[in-house]
């Protein structure tokens, strides 16, 4: 047989990582991104990455950090893969140095670590204040490499259509279109490893880059593959509100020493420090966003009466920021106007991070064989809140078993890829071209782009912080009623140059089945978990719902049906942070 | 109703020609490029009320970090997520850079940046994924000197404004060598120093260089380009008296 061929959609961090690893174990692939893969969402990413080095003599282990994990993630975890990772952690700081990603350093050389929410101890290796920049950098440099080596081929401004299935409903290949020209393609392979980010676009605004539609991950999950616990969506407390993005300002800031505040009857009010005295200003992101929800919608204290509190970093010696958060302070200086330095930033909880995602076993395959998923697109890592800092450490060690899993299943099949009927080929990529011209001919009154806003707030206004059950009800019906309107979409572009409308129209599409998707979950899981929360249900019910959520497509639309949580080492506690 | 008028400078293909139409879109306090441009993909109509096809330009991340919204803004190139429209004159006016290949509209292809990076080598060859411990030590002096080069997004800004770059040479331009101070500095991307320099010796390499100095100014990361270029013009020349003395 020969090199087995793997194609990865994706070139953030999760699908560079498993690039590296199918590369050099002797696997040939080909790397499909939307955008020049250096410039993936997860250059995004801040504070940096956690991993249990403990070099600050503070006792700090593996096994805590585990436990952090599992206890931050409120248990729905399953515990294999995070235990895994955890005991990965510290050796993935070690190939990242010697890759040479820039972590800050400690007086004797050694990698710095800072605190981030959701534990006591410094766990936290970080590059400034743009480390997912710096590891993706570090990242694409290694597959630059492998490219000129030949073991890697990219196709850039390439977006997935559709996957390619034989008569066993394996996955033996995928037809892309060329954003630049429009060409519509197929491309064969042994295995197809979906590397695709968040769906945060769903949402509108969000701390998401424009890439993060979660079309390829709704794509599959339209072909069958379930979508586990999608109404895990974590909204981080602190981000600057803005009309075309909500710009994060990382957790590290409150791990730097940064406070939030608000004024209650004329005087600083230290919220979070008051409620929760042992972890303050790091708790959690579901904890925190709900208090920052609390105090501006229920209290009425946002600042000057605005969605708005303090996040301030004024108190905090200069030199020191501009070492440890230059980044951020950049982005607000550029964007606001106003100095950190000196002012306390005005920030609000947005849409950040799905925990949920693609439902992968621990080989990181999902339901459908030969295809897989690694990084934000998966369900496996994070439960029902992921602790700032695991992300990077998720993707990293997703990569890590999802390459060399997807190239052990492609040296196990009898026959390669290349053998199939090109007919098979043939006939996805012809269905993918009427698509297309048949988008393209549309000339209905709805504009994609207006379609897309509607969405983003119907979403943002009933399935983040606060849920109601009647509220989710609608939101499914306005969604279908949506779906209804995207049939009488009208493309003003006919164009067949670098297109802007179609691969939106078609990402538009997508995200609305997505969103029903993740709606669904949330009206069934009648608890609060993590991110999760229903004022009317408000504790966790370990006894109905510690279980992971699937839902599956059907044209009737979404069915949901709930799996046991593998609770193997660590067993569900209350979780408080007081 | 206040409004603001942009001039965008259009071109449906890379064969077609250019052409300029106009748009008016409601300001908003804050408001940057991206969001007029995203407010005239809803509504695709120019100033004087025709229909017109939609305006192609790339972006991701909006604040400033992946460099793909680069594009000249009244004269200056720079990212469009950034661009404040408070801080700009009226009309503003939006072009594609002038030194990539059009694809649509504002949308260029900076393929030869990133193959760039290939040809200087910009990377650390190490050994393998597995477990080799930790990496070297590294002074935190080091450290913020490296992390200062590594920020570079090859966004294109320097290449935009270097007077030596264009279609008559084949200079790399000063990313791709910033880059290789980047790697000659670290512990382990030593080792291949002289690979690297030897990389930028050749034709379109450091002395291609014509000393402008218009690339630092531009760089949104502030990467002291000059410095780099500056430090392997020693570097480079060092290397060639080693070799003409060792034969």
């Amino acid at each position: 047989m020969s090199k087995p061929k793997i194609i990865v959609i994706g070139g953030g961090l999760a699908g560079l990582m498993t690039t590296i690893k199918i590369a050099e174990l002797g696997g040939a692939v080909d790397l499909f991104s939307v955008v020049p893969v250096k410039r993936s969402h997860s250059v995004c990413a801040q504070g940096g990455i956690n991993a249990a080095k403990n070099t600050k003599g503070e006792g700090d282990s593996v096994e805590k950090h585990f436990d952090d994990t599992i206890y931050g993630g409120d248990f729905l975890a399953n515990q294999e893969l995070p235990k895994k990772m955890c005991e990965a952690g510290p050796s993935i700081i070690d190939l990242l140095d010697r890759m040479g990603v820039m972590f800050n350093r400690t007086p004797e050389g050694n990698i710095d670590l800072r605190r981030f929410g959701g534990t006591l101890y410094h766990r936290t290796a970080f590059a400034g204040a743009t480390t997912g920049q710096q590891m993706l950098y570090a990242l694409d440099e290694q597959v630059r490499r492998a490219e000129t080596e030949n073991k890697v081929t990219k196709y850039e401004h390439w977006e997935l259509l559709s996957l390619v299935f034989d008569g066993q409903k394996r996955a033996r290949g995928i037809v892309a279109m060329n954003l630049y020209t429009m060409e519509v393609k197929a491309f064969k392979a042994d295995a197809v490893v979906l590397a695709t980010g968040g769906c945060g676009m769903i949402f509108g605004r969000s701390t998401n880059s424009t890439a993060c539609t979660g079309s390829a991950a709704s794509i599959a999950y339209q072909e069958g593959a379930y979508y586990a616990n999608g109404e895990f969506i974590q909204v981080h407390p602190t981000a600057i509100p803005g009309e075309d993005k909500l710009r994060l300002m990382s957790e590290s800031a409150r791990g730097e020493g940064g406070r939030v505040w608000t004024y209650k009857e004329g005087k600083p009010w230290y919220f979070l420090e008051e409620w929760y005295p042992k972890y303050g200003n790091l708790v959690p992101r579901d904890v925190a966003s709900r208090a920052i929800f609390k105090v501006v919608k229920e209290m009425g204290l946002g600042v000057d009466g605005k969605d708005v509190v303090y996040l301030d970093l004024s108190h905090i010696d200069s030199k020191k920021l501009d070492i440890k958060l230059g980044g951020i302070i950049e982005i607000y200086e550029k964007f606001i106007g106003d100095d950190p330095h000196k002012v306390p930033m005005k920030i609000f909880p947005a849409v950040h991070y799905s925990m949920g995602g693609l439902w992968i076993d621990t080989n990181h395959m999902t339901n459908i064989s030969g295809l897989f998923a690694v990084g934000e697109c998966e369900y496996q890592y994070h439960g029902a809140n992921r602790l700032g800092a695991n992300s990077l450490l998720s993707c990293i060690f997703g990569g890590t078993i999802a390459g060399p899993k997807a190239l052990s299943y492609a040296k196990g099949l009898e026959k390669s890829s290349e053998s199939d009927s090109s007919s098979l080929f043939d006939e996805a990529s012809q269905k993918q071209i009427s698509m297309n011209e048949k988008l393209l001919n549309s000339n209905g009154t709805e504009n994609v782009f207006k379609l897309h806003e509607d969405l983003g707030n119907l979403m943002t206004d009933n399935v983040t912080v606060l849920r109601y059950n009647k509220n989710l009800e609608k939101t499914d019906q306005e969604l279908q009623k949506l779906l209804e309107r995207y049939k009488n979409i009208g493309l003003n572009d006919k164009t067949k140059n670098a297109n802007p409308v179609l691969p939106f129209a078609r990402q538009l599409y997508n995200m609305l089945h997505l969103a029903r998707a993740i709606t669904l979950g949330a009206l069934k899981r009648n608890e609060s978990r993590g991110a999760h929360y229903k004022p009317d249900f408000p504790d966790r019910n370990d006894a109905e719902f510690l279980k992971t959520s699937k839902v599956g497509w059907s044209e009737e639309g979404p069915k949901l049906e709930w799996e046991d949580v593998d609770s193997r080492w660590i067993k569900p506690r209350p979780r408080k942070y007081t | 109703m206040k409004t603001v008028h942009f001039k965008i400078k259009r071109q449906l293909d890379k064969n077609s020609r250019p052409f300029w139409e106009d748009f008016e879109v409601p300001y908003r306090p804050g408001m940057n490029v991206i969001i007029a441009l995203l407010d005239i993909a809803k509504n695709p109509v120019t100033k004087s009320g025709k229909k017109t096809t939609s305006i192609a330009w790339d972006c991701n991340c909006l604040e400033e970090v992946c460099g793909a919204c680069t594009m000249v803004i009244n004269g200056k190139v720079r990212q469009s997520c950034s661009a404040l429209v408070d801080q700009l004159e009226k009309p503003i006016r939006l072009e594609p850079m002038s030194k990539f290949p059009v694809v649509r509209d504002l949308k260029v292809d900076r393929q030869f940046m990133f193959d760039a990076l290939k040809r200087v080598k910009a990377w650390i060859p190490i050994d393998g994924t597995y477990d080799l411990g930790p990496g070297p030590k590294m002074s935190d002096q080091d450290q913020q000197t490296g992390y200062k080069l590594s920020q570079c997004m090859t966004c294109g800004c320097c290449v935009e404004v270097c007077p030596q770059f264009n279609d008559r040479s084949e200079f790399i331009g000063a990313a791709a060598l910033s880059q290789v101070r980047l790697f000659n500095l670290h512990p382990t991307g030593k080792m291949q120093k002289e690979e690297r320099l030897a990389a930028i010796m050749g034709e379109g390499g450091i002395e291609d260089c014509g000393n402008s100095q218009n690339c630092v100014k531009v760089c949104p990361k502030e990467i002291p380009l000059t410095t780099s270029i500056a430090d392997l013009n020693r570097d480079t020349t060092l290397f060639a008296l080693k070799k003409i003395f060792q034969g």
